[in-house]
Order: C-alpha cells, then sequence, then structure tokens
C-alpha cells in the first residue's frame, strides 16, 4: 500500500512563551489537517515526538494528551521517543501502519518547548541522551560529545574550525530566507570562530539554538486519497533505522556514524536509490561537525571529504547536493522532538516546488535524523508524484 | 548512579580495574554487559585492565550541565586503553593534552558518585 503525503505543517520555530507543549502541537496539528483537506475525526493513528517533556513540563503520556487537546479521541496516540529522532520515528511507524494496510490516515508530528525552564534545566534534560554514567557522569556535555568527534576527524583528516564554520555560513544563510526559521540573519566564518567557545573546537556559532515548535504531517493510504479526492503530490518512498552504542567511548571510530550508515543503506534499499538519485537533503546538524559527518555516512562524500562540500558550495542551495536549504537545525532551530518531521515538512515542501529556496527539479528528498550523539538514527526517502 | 558504576568505580580506587572479554571473538567492553556487542555471544570474563591509557580525543567545556556548572571550563577525555576499551574522564594535574599522550585513570568520589580522572603519567 502507497503512502501519501496529504498535508504538512510547522509552527515558526523559536521562542513560544505565551504557548505549551499542547497548544504549539494542535497549531501545528491543525495546519496539517486544513493542508491536507481532512477534519480531526479522521485521524485513525496519532505518533508524536517528544523528548523532554518529563523534565521541561512534569508531563508524561503526552501522546494521549496531544490526541485529546487536538480533538482526536477517537485515535489511538502514543508518543514516541528516540532523542532527538523522536519525530522520525514517529512519521517511520505511521508510514509503517498504513503500508500495512492497518490505517488509512495517520497525524505524524511531535512538539517540544525549550525555552521556557532557562538554559541549565534545558541542558541538563538532553543530556539524558547520552550514557548517564560513562557520559553525563564525567561531565561531558552534548556539545562536549562532538567537540570530541570534532577532534577525532580533525586529528584523522585535513580540517578545521574554519571548515566546520563554513556548514554555519550556509545553513544561517538559507535560514536567513526561511519564514519558518529562528535566526533570520547570516554570519560569517569570522564570527562564527569570534563567537564564544562553548567545547573546544565549537564555538556558539556551531551550535543549533534552544527552540520551541512542532511539526505535523498527514499520511494516508493511495486508497484512501483516491475514494476522498485529495490531490497529493508526495510519496512515501522508503525508510531505515538503525542503533549504535549508547557512548561515543564504546565506537571504534569516534569520527564516523555507523547508525546513520545502516539506517541509509536501509532507506536506500526500500526506495530503491542509491545516494546519487537524492536531489534535495535536510539533516541533523545539531553541530557543524554533525553536517560534514552526515554528508559522508549518506554516501553523498567519501570519509574525509565531507569539509568540503559546504566550503566548495558542494551542499549550497544551488550546489550538486543541496543539503539543509530550510536553514538546518542550526538556524531554522531544533525544537528536538519535532525535528524529524519539521525536515519532512521542508522536503515535502521542495518537493512540491513552493520552497523559499527551492531546488530545481527536485524529485527525490531524504531526511535524516539523529538520536543524540548517534546511538540512533532515521533516514526517511520521500518522492514527487502522489495519487 | 547505578551500583554497577559505583562498583567499577570502587576498582580504580582500590588500583585494581577490570574490563569485560569476550572469549569467542576477543572484543574488549565495559560492564554491565551480558552479550558480547560484537558477536553477541555470552561468554563475557572480567579481566584486569591497565591503569595507563593514551588519549584519543579531548575538548574544554565552557558550558555545562547544572552538576559541574561551577567547575567550568575544564577538560574531559577519551582514552584508549591497551586492552581496547575506552573511558571517559576529566582531565587532572595539566591545563591541556594531545591525541597520543600517556595518561594514568583515576577516580574522585563526589556527593552524589564518582568521577573517572585522567592525569598525565610521569
Ligand atoms: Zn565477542
Amino acid at each position: 500500500m502507497t503512502v501519501q503525503i496529504a498535508g504538512v505543517a510547522s509552527t515558526p520555530y523559536g521562542e513560544h512563551p505565551d504557548s505549551s507543549t499542547r497548544e504549539l502541537f494542535t497549531d501545528a496539528g491543525l495546519e496539517a489537517l486544513d493542508d491536507a483537506g481532512l477534519e480531526v475525526g479522521d485521524v485513525e493513528e496519532l505518533y508524536a515526538g517528544n523528548f523532554i517533556g518529563d523534565q521541561t513540563d512534569d508531563q508524561a503520556h503526552v501522546g494521549a494528551m496531544l490526541a485529546d487537546y487536538l480533538g482526536a479521541r477517537q485515535a489511538a496516540s502514543m508518543r514516541t521517543e528516540s532523542a532527538c529522532a523522536s519525530a522520525s520515528s514517529a512519521a517511520r511507524s505511521g508510514a509503517q501502519t498504513i503500508a500495512a494496510g492497518d490505517a488509512d490516515v495517520a497525524l505524524v508530528g511531535g512538539v517540544e518547548m525549550m525555552s521556557t525552564g532557562g538554559l541549565a534545566a534545558v541542558t541538563d534534560a538532553l543530556a539524558n541522551a547520552a550514557d548517564n554514567e560513562y557520559e553525563n557522569e564525567a561531565g561531558l556535555t552534548f556539545p562536549g560529545i562532538y567537540a570530541l568527534m570534532a577532534q577525532a576527524y580533525m586529528d584523522e583528516f585535513d580540517a578545521g574550525p574554519g571548515d566546520l564554520a563554513a556548514v554555519a555560513v550556509k545553513n544561517y544563510e538559507n535560514g536567513a530566507s526561511n519564514p519558518l526559521s529562528q535566526r533570520q540573519e547570516e554570519t560569517d566564518v569570522e564570527s562564527v570562530l569570534d563567537s564564544p567557545p562553548v567545547a573546544t573546537p565549537l564555538h556558539l556559532q556551531d551550535c543549533c539554538p534552544i527552540s520551541d515548535g512542532a511539526s505535523a504531517a498527514v499520511l494516508v493510504s493511495e486508497s484512501y486519497a483516491d475514494e476522498h479526492g485529495l490531490e497529493t503530490t508526495v510519496s512515501w518512498a522508503g525508510s531505515g533505522q538503525a542503533s549504535d552504542s549508547l557512548a561515543l567511548q564504546d565506537r571504534p571510530d569516534l569520527a564516523r556514524t555507523r547508525a546513520a550508515e545502516r539506517a541509509a543503506e536501509d532507506a536506500y534499499d526500500r526506495a530503491e536509490i542509491s545516494p546519487e538519485d537524492v536531489d534535495v537533503v535536510e539533516l541533523h546538524d545539531c553541530f557543524t561537525i554533525a553536517e560534514i559527518l552526515a554528508i559522508e555516512s549518506l554516501g553523498f562524500f567519501e570519509r574525509g571529504e565531507g569539509a568540503r562540500g559546504a566550503v566548495d558550495g558542494e551542499t549550497a542551495a544551488d550546489g550538486r547536493i543541496p543539503v539543509n536549504t530550510s536553514g538546518g537545525l542550526l538556524a531554522k532551530g531544533h525544537p528536538v522532538g519535532a525535528t524529524g518531521v519539521g525536515q519532512l515538512v521542508e522536503i515535502t515542501k521542495q518537493l512540491e516546488g513552493r520552497h523559499p529556496n527551492q531546488v530545481d527539479d527536485a524529485t527525490i528528498g531524504l531526511t535524516h535524523t539523529v538520536g543524540g550523539s548517534g546511538a540512533s538514527c532515521v533516514v526517511n526517502v520521500l518522492r514527487a508524484g502522489g495519487a | 548512579m547505578q551500583q554497577w558504576f559505583v562498583d567499577f568505580a570502587e576498582r580504580i580506587d582500590d588500583g585494581d580495574p577490570t574490563y569485560l572479554a569476550c572469549e569467542e571473538c576477543g572484543q574488549a567492553a565495559l560492564p554491565p554487559r551480558t552479550v558480547c556487542p560484537e558477536c553477541s555471544s555470552r561468554t563475557l570474563e572480567e579481566r584486569s585492565l591497565s591503569e595507563t591509557a593514551t588519549v584519543t580525543a579531548s575538548t574544554k567545556i565552557f558550558s555545562s550541565i547544572p552538576e559541574y556548572a561551577d567547575e567550568t571550563p575544564y577538560i574531559v577525555v577519551i582514552a584508549t586503553f591497551d586492552e581496547g576499551v575506552r573511558l571517559t574522564g576529566q582531565l587532572r594535574g595539566a591545563e591541556g593534552i594531545e591525541p597520543g599522550e600517556t595518561v594514568t585513570v583515576g577516580v574522585e568520589e563526589r556527593e552524589d558518585g564518582w568521577l573517572v580522572t585522567f592525569s598525565p603519567t610521569d
């Protein structure tokens, strides 16, 4: 059963001090249903990513809460949690359910409120994605983990802090022309390198911001789209998900993300494509080094060559393989539990030809979302062409 | 803090650190595993671990989680032991450290648990 993308929506990412987890998700969910031409009563399954709500809101049982406030009490609801890959897992689960013929309409998405609790509280909550005993107890933060990966990369290959900064420069430029993006200002290499150190060699502008936001997508079966006259223009092409060691220290090569390699291979097989077929990519650039590792794991660059992607313009919106035309996590923002579906929203707009940084003739788009430092990874592939 | 980590840290404190070795494939791992992460065999044997290791990567952390927020900046190191396992800890006794340098593992007892440390080996 082919799965169609019937509607998508994201709230602007940024600070929403007057909103809440349940309100933000309702905003995105209703807009996605409107985009699809469907009603809340049509939703059969609801899967929503949320990572740190237990700590920030003192609220678990988030799936039911979101279904309740969306007005979809008839739906089977569940929160998915795979750290920063939570929403990508939600989308994958929704697509699998429809592909299996168990449901015709699934609302998938995610939501995170991160700005309201203060920086220390959110840093503490995010650290729960790492190995508590082997990493957090040693005082290792998330920027610290990626900083170690960056150090290992620069030690092994011919790359330096300027190559990392080039990733931020590209993504800030893309974000500045995306109205949903949290950061609306461009930067340059010098400004990145002059921004305060967070964990050497990473500076503040190498790191994604703290974001509130929600994203949602309505997935339907092809037969449902036909029967209800839905004019869908994007299809679900395939998906892969895999795991790796929870702690960075247990990986044979610190500068290699094996879960992403495994997930990508699985997704390419299922979508019956190879990396050369991909036209546009939204990937998990929580830190600049993460984009470099990702474009290597996804097969767009050889190992050690990813550092030249942004420097040489190959990953620019008009480059060989456009990456993060939305601004990515670095500029668009990273409400962790929403990010994976936020990426699908951006790719859907690209494949529909209505993206603010439109790529020419985009027919196959890919999202890559990483949980923690890479212990989980989801790769989802969309294709232009609907019911 | 989990009891298995307390046990692991106390063995370092006693000068008798240990790790797990797979009898099937030789893979080295850290507790508390039952299954070899490399070959899935369940024949993991506890063995003695060296007290020195080689620095693989390090980072100086300027912004931290609440528990360590008052101690920034500090340096976190991942070091590799000859037996094949790696461990994460904080640098002691030096202002900085480079990959390839030799360090000695230790632990410090903190209010709510144990912290792994590495110091340059003389
Ligand atoms: Zn083994």
